[in-house]
């Protein structure tokens, strides 16, 4: 099992944002997790880099607890985070975005890395020295993907990579997935509220409710399930 | 003229002082949101420490001007460093999560802490070093008025130039000066991206603690005396240098520390020498009234 999550819980002062989440996520996967605004999908996330800290349960990668490990040695464990909103660097410019997705990549990496990066998304080789608070929304995202690339990640987890981009982006977007697991073997854990094209990407899926684990199973049995139609696919936006 | 030529050199060389200064109020904004009030007083220590370090080495005979300088330098540098990692440590850290004006107040109360610590071990009293650079160039004279460089003068000017362009160099070209800009934009994002944001700032507050040691030496060898006040006077005097700048902006803090020389010398020769100090505050009062943001303050126009 590459991460594992047992009784996580998480609070914002007294707001109790996980209860109890149990996940896995194995090698080589795609996991998705679904849910309404406000789940907790994102607190999900950023409780695996201690931010909220976990108030009780465990988190495990690769065997390692990392429950109580300092925030900035979590991504050295391997695991990289493509945070919601994208919070790309917007004073600095497409390249030093890039290279602040390196900070404990070996140097001598550096060029093929970045001409990896600039040949999967070729708009930020163009804009190498543009200030990235200028690029458009969808390609401030390729730039949050290439930066979390950037550190070669054993484990991707992407927040809503898709959230408020046109349709053609969010075609690349989950095209980019399906390749990195392809060509790279690439482990990804998908956060999306776009839930249709989320969970035919993935191999494994959850619900998160109101802090819970409502709901798992492949891909393809939680699109056929009539709850999840009903809730988040069928123009359904909540429950 | 040739007095207005005389004041421009001696506004130049105030004005490279409060620049130095002032980097280090408008880094620890930048990167923490807050007023380092105790910063002044941090610059006062780097003056004694150089003080202190002077009258040592003429103590052990040494006779050498530029190894003094140096040795002196590299000393203050060194310890003021520390206090401006310590203060960090001490006064702020513990008190990041909380609301805005707690650390504001443990700022002060670290501003007194330090003029006291300072008025205690060293006395009350003004404490003069036996003069160092005595040398100048008359340029030349006009009437009865001939305008003076001294080599106190070219030495604060150089050094400061020097350093400046070093400083630039390392924020906007180095690894580190990247992490630290990372900062200032969007610490959680730079933590979850493995890098240890507490060091940074750490080392943030003491590269702003040795600029200002610098500044300190400087003031040294240019007045010859020192005293537990000026981190107070000069403190306020490149806190508005910082503010006139852009609270925030390093080439503002290098510019307002020149304007606020300038006016500060021109005020002195031409208005009140008395009252030289009125003039900073007078700036300091419009700029907060009329453009907050200062002179390159950052117009928040991104699309994030
Ligand atoms: N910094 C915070 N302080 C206090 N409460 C928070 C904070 N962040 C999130 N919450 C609360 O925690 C709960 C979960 O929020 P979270 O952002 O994880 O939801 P989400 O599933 O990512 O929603 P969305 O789909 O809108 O992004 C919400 O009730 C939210 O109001
Ligand atoms: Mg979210």
């Amino acid at each position: 099992m590459m991460l594992q999550l047992s009784g996580l819980n998480a609070h914002y002062g007294h707001v109790h944002a996980l209860c109890g989440v149990d996940l896995a996520v194995q090698g080589g996967e795609i996991v998705t997790l679904i849910g309404a605004n406000g789940a907790g999908k994102s607190t999900l996330m950023m409780s695996i880099f201690g931010v909220p800290r976990a108030s009780s349960g465990r988190i495990l990668f690769e065997g390692e607890d990392i429950t109580q490990l300092p925030t900035h040695q979590i991504s050295h464990r391997g695991i990289a985070l493509v945070p919601e909103g994208r919070r790309i660097y917007p004073r600095m410019t497409v390249l030093e975005n890039l290279q602040m997705g390196t900070a404990k990549a070996d140097p001598t990496n550096f060029q093929t890395d970045l001409d990896r990066m600039e040949a999967l998304f070729p708009i930020l080789a163009d804009r190498r020295d543009q200030r990235a608070g200028t690029l458009s929304g969808g390609e401030q995202q390729m730039l949050a993907i290439a930066r979390a690339l950037m550190s070669r990640p054993k484990l991707l987890m992407l927040d809503e990579p898709s959230l408020g981009l046109a349709p053609l982006y969010i075609k690349k977007i989950f095209q980019i997935i399906r390749e990195l697991k392809r060509d790279f073997g690439m482990t990804v854990l998908l956060v999306e509220q776009n839930a249709n094209h989320a969970l035919k990407v993935a191999d494994r899926a959850y619900v998160l409710q109101h802090g819970r684990i409502v709901l798992s199973g492949t891909g393809a049995e939680l699109l056929a399930s009539p709850e999840v139609r009903a809730a988040y696919l069928d123009g359904g936006g909540g429950h | 003229m040739a007095q207005a030529i005389q004041q421009l050199i001696n506004g130049l060389t105030l004005g490279a002082v409060y620049g130095l200064i002032a980097i280090g109020y408008t880094m620890v904004y930048g990167i923490i949101g807050m007023i380092n009030f105790a910063h002044g007083d941090i610059y006062m220590v780097g003056a004694f420490i150089a003080v202190t370090s002077f009258t040592l080495l003429a103590a052990f005979g040494v006779s050498s001007v530029p190894f003094a300088l140096l040795a002196v330098l590299v000393v203050a540098i060194a310890f003021t460093s520390v206090y401006g990692w310590a203060v960090e440590r001490i006064a702020y850290r513990p008190l990041r999560a909380s609301n805005r004006l707690a650390p504001l107040i443990s700022a002060i109360g670290m501003s007194i802490f330090l003029e006291n610590m300072v008025q205690v071990t060293q006395g009350a009293r003004i404490k003069p070093i036996r003069p160092i650079l005595t040398g100048g160039i008359n340029l030349f004279t006009q009437g009865t008025f001939t305008v003076r460089l001294f080599e106190t003068q070219i030495l604060i000017i150089v050094t400061t130039v020097a350093l400046m362009a070093g400083f630039t160099w390392l924020i906007t070209r180095t690894s580190f000066g990247r992490q630290q800009r990372a900062c200032e934009q969007d610490q959680v994002v730079t933590k979850v991206l493995g890098y240890n944001v507490d060091r940074i700032i750490s080392v943030t507050f003491m590269i702003g603690a040795g600029l200002a040691a610098v500044a300190g030496v400087m003031v040294t060898v240019y007045y010859g005396v020192v005293d537990f006040f000026i981190g107070f006077v000069v403190g306020i005097k490149a806190f508005t240098a910082a503010v006139l700048g852009g609270i925030g902006s390093l080439p503002g803090a290098m510019l307002g520390g020149l304007i606020i020389g300038l006016v500060e010398s021109f005020w002195a020769a031409y208005l009140s020498a008395e009252y030289k100090d009125v003039a900073s505050f007078a700036i300091l009062i419009l700029v907060l009234m009329f453009r907050p943001t200062g002179l390159l303050g950052r117009p928040e126009v991104e699309k994030v």
